[in-house]
């Protein structure tokens, strides 16, 4: 994870378009400068970031599944629920599965791990658009090969 | 069983919050209700879902952005209805 760049993924580990599912993971860093607003003195991964890193982790199954030809943008956090604190330094587990793939928009669940102990979870909502240009489009293309080419060594 | 309006309307008044006498086959879901996009995409999931159709908002929102279409045409609840119906015909058949 970097989060000054909102680059919450590090790894996908294991993804399923087809059926609309994926499992990716998330190294907290050590130290970041987030951390050092939230909270002064006891680091903790602020809950927002959280739901962003289930976001990203839909938004990569979504784009995989679309094949790229378009983009998922998050429009609703329809519910979520921060069960217990991160800290620096956890590897979280993150997995998505799609709920409902409509026109214009897609609907997922995901989930934040942390060895089997849930940590969040989430109902989320996309709005499926065009991308706006081709930089974010060749941007989104790098980010998700370097997270696969993670996963597969 | 609930009519294709009355259960669209129940769909409407919980996710819009709009008291469900003020939702009547006449409104136009945007211009009388107050509907924004984002409420509707809670909308279109939720009628998704509970008719096991897919609304084409994509081909509809084409539609009405290269003006082949009025808003009217398909968010009048009554004529939103009909064409839930026929998707619900058309996925049975």
């Amino acid at each position: 994870m970097l989060l000054e760049y909102f680059q919450m993924i590090d790894v996908v580990e294991d993804l399923d378009p087809d059926n609309g599912k994926i499992v990716a993971r998330a190294d907290v860093p050590m130290k970041s400068t987030v951390f050092e607003g939230h909270f002064p003195g006891s680091p903790l991964v602020p809950g927002v970031l959280l739901i962003e890193t289930m976001a990203q982790a839909s938004g990569f199954m979504l784009l995989s599944r679309m094949k790229f030809e378009k983009m998922p943008f998050l429009a609703n956090v329809t519910s979520a629920k921060m069960r217990t604190f991160v800290e620096p330094g956890e590897v979280l587990r993150v997995e998505a599965e799609l709920e409902h793939d409509g026109s214009g928009f897609a609907a997922t669940k995901a989930r934040i791990s942390r060895d089997g102990k849930k940590i969040c979870d989430s109902k989320l909502m996309f709005r499926i658009m065009p991308f706006p240009n081709d930089t974010l489009k060749n941007n989104m293309l790098d980010r998700y090969s370097q997270i696969r080419q993670s996963s597969t060594g | 069983m609930a009519t294709t309006f009355e259960a669209v309307a129940e769909i409407i008044s919980e996710t819009s919050d709009i008291p469900l006498e003020e939702i009547t086959p006449e409104k136009n879901a945007f211009t009388d209700l107050g509907i924004d996009s984002l409420d509707f995409l809670d909308i279109a999931f939720a009628i998704d879902k509970n008719f096991g159709i897919k609304i084409p908002l994509e081909k509809w929102t084409e539609e009405l952005n290269e003006n082949k279409a009025s808003v009217d045409e398909y968010f009048i609840l009554s004529k939103l209805c009909t064409r839930i119906d026929e998707l619900i015909a058309a996925k049975d058949a």
